[in-house]
């Protein structure tokens, strides 16, 4: 099964990301944002950053967890090459994801060529059974 | 969906099921089956429902699909009973573009103008990756926040005259930083002073075509071959980081059932959130006002070092491309306050506006258009009919047609430049497949778009300018 596609959009970038499981799929989406910016398969495995992310529903929670990527990038130069140990609880109604980002820190070695804006819930869509799949729009 | 054709220029959703107010397009017949082939019309539609909308919602000519809003779309809501919304002001906050004027001509800068680009590739930093070539407490920051190109210009990036030259004199009365995340203000830390990548440019152009001699001379544009400097970018993570927070805090406040898109939450203008959003919103104004206003200050210092010179690099004018503000409007013949949306879209007001700047006051505000990659750009001037056309509103850019990942499986960054190169035009960029992205085949004709902006009567055409060196980030 392929990780992700990217879609026809006009504007921003469009992407399905597949999965065995909800996680796998998340996972996947993860590396989609990630390859908007940087070629996540070079990136060395040097930094593991554990980040645990809260949502009111599952389609929150993605928006969320794939912020992350943004925000360690902008704030840390972080370079997220794979993600690790990705769980999803749902507790009361509400959500909540851990997982591992494995990368490492921004340096001349690597090409950054492209900036995402943010995880917006345009299109988003979630199917919640196997094969999973997340379709996610990015504000590029 | 029902399109009625009012003119050769103006289209109109008719007002139907849910919609409380009709749509309106401004678009050739060519322009409209762009627009017809995305989901433009059916957001446009979506916003004429939203409560306390006013009049008409407006689709500007270079529209093209969005998120919530389209993407050149401008509403007006009920500055009392009305709504408003991050997704109709965008996630990059005051994106917007700044021109600055110089008295060199292309001849003078020809032998010199690569050395000018590379000086300015090393003096203005991208951004993306590495940050700018300060680092900010969280207390300069505020105060950044707070008074946006004032701050910038208080600590010696340019002039006074570049602020009475600035939309809202470069700083929005109403920020107020407090309301701002800790991760807005982490994002900001890093970012300020730097261009960012993606669409954001900066530009040596020269004028190539005058249309209004007597406009273009009050403008500070003279003559053709005079060089200009254009700077396109916006309020970076900090202004993101805005939008998702308050996109979040909204939903979890109002919830979003009965929405027909998510990103179209929004909250009660005068509510408690409403409010908060609308200041710290004006953080992200001013915050893109101040990186703007000290990137100009680096290409003036570039200019002193290489040309032995900045005299006459005056401001043109600095516009919004993406913003809410409180505006007085004649609504059904009455005058009324209303909060305007433009998102992907510039304000254009005619001779007499308080709001632009004195020396502007008797012909109108001017309208930078920005082209794509290697393109031409435009500079328009307000109207007074676009005040009862579109809030006094117009395009923003060529708008886009094709998505970055076609663009970036279409083209080469290396073949572009030799393209641009053969074209008499430098280019500058972090990166090959950034520059594949910006492909100026991936956007619509921007020379169409004005030509409807000027037919249609919402922003007429003073100069055409073409670039010589373009610095993507």
């Amino acid at each position: 099964m392929e990780k992700y596609k990217f879609m026809h959009h006009t504007a921003d970038a469009k992407f399905q990301a597949f999965g065995q499981t909800l996680e796998e799929a998340f996972s996947h989406a993860a590396l989609a944002i990630a390859s908007l910016m940087w070629d996540q398969d070079k990136i060395e495995g040097k930094l593991t950053i554990p980040i645990e992310v809260r949502g009111k529903d599952l389609q929150q929670l993605l928006v969320n967890f794939l912020e992350e990527i943004l925000y360690l990038f902008e704030t840390k130069g972080f370079l997220l090459g794979s993600v690790e140990d990705l769980t999803i609880h749902k507790n009361e109604g509400k959500f909540s994801l851990r997982a591992l980002f494995i990368g490492d820190e921004y340096s001349s070695l690597y090409e950054i060529f492209g900036d995402v804006k943010a995880i917006t819930y345009n299109e988003m869509a979630i199917k919640e059974n196997a094969p999973f799949m997340v379709q996610v729009v990015a504000d590029i | 969906m029902e399109l009625k054709k009012i003119n050769d220029y103006t289209w109109e959703i008719p007002k139907h099921a849910d919609m409380k107010v009709s749509a309106v397009i401004y678009a050739s017949e060519n322009l409209l089956a762009g627009v017809k082939g995305d989901k433009t019309l059916q957001q446009a539609k979506n916003v004429a429902c939203l409560l306390g909308i006013q009049r008409k919602a407006y689709v500007m000519p270079d529209a093209h699909q969005g998120y919530g809003f389209p993407i050149g779309g401008v509403a007006a809501f009920d500055g009392k009973e009305g709504i408003i919304s991050p997704g109709g002001v965008g996630y990059d906050i005051n994106c917007r573009v700044r021109l600055l004027k110089t008295d060199f001509y292309e001849k003078d800068i020809l032998e010199k103008r690569k050395l000018l680009l590379s000086e300015i590739f090393k003096e203005v930093p991208a951004g993306v990756g590495k940050g700018g070539t300060m680092r900010l407490s969280r207390k300069i920051l505020e105060e950044v926040c707070t008074k946006g190109a004032e701050w910038a210009v208080q600590n010696g990036y340019g002039t006074k005259g570049d602020l009475l030259k600035t939309e809202e004199n470069g700083r929005m009365k109403d920020a107020d930083p407090s309301y701002l995340s800790p991760r807005a203000f982490e994002r900001g830390i890093p970012q300020l002073g730097t261009l960012g990548a993606g669409n954001h440019f900066l530009e040596i152009q020269k004028v190539s075509e005058i249309f209004d001699q007597d406009v273009a001379k009050i403008f500070g544009i003279h003559s053709l071959g005079q060089i200009m400097i254009m700077i396109h970018c916006g309020s970076r993570g900090l202004g993101h980081q805005v939008a998702s927070d308050y996109i979040r805090y909204m939903e979890n406040k109002f919830g979003t059932k009965g929405l027909p898109d998510r990103e179209l939450i929004n909250a009660p203008i005068r509510s408690d959130l409403g409010s908060r959003y609308y200041k710290s919103m004006g953080a992200g104004v001013n915050f893109a006002f101040a990186n703007r206003q000290m990137i100009a200050h680096l290409v003036r210092t570039v200019f002193n070092k290489v040309m032995g010179s900045s005299e006459g690099m005056d401001q043109v004018y600095d516009v919004c491309h993406n913003v809410a503000k409180f505006e007085q409007h004649t609504i059904d013949g009455k005058e009324k306050e209303v909060c305007i949306h433009r998102k992907g879209a510039t304000r254009s007001f005619g001779p007499g506006r308080k709001e632009i700047p004195e020396v502007y006051r008797g012909v109108g505000q001017p309208v930078l258009i920005p082209g794509s990659m290697g393109t031409a750009s435009y500079i328009l001037v307000g109207t007074k009919k676009a005040e009862e056309l579109s809030f006094g509103s117009t395009a923003h850019g060529a708008g886009r047609v094709m998505s970055r990942h076609e663009a970036i499986r279409r083209f080469r960054g290396e073949e572009i430049k030799r393209d641009l190169e053969r074209k008499g035009i430098e280019l500058q960029s972090t990166s090959w497949k950034g520059v594949a992205e910006e492909a100026s085949q991936a956007y619509k004709d921007v020379d169409e778009v004005v030509r409807v902006s000027h037919l249609a009567g919402i922003g007429q055409l003073v100069a055409k300018v073409v670039p010589l060196g373009v610095m993507k980030g």
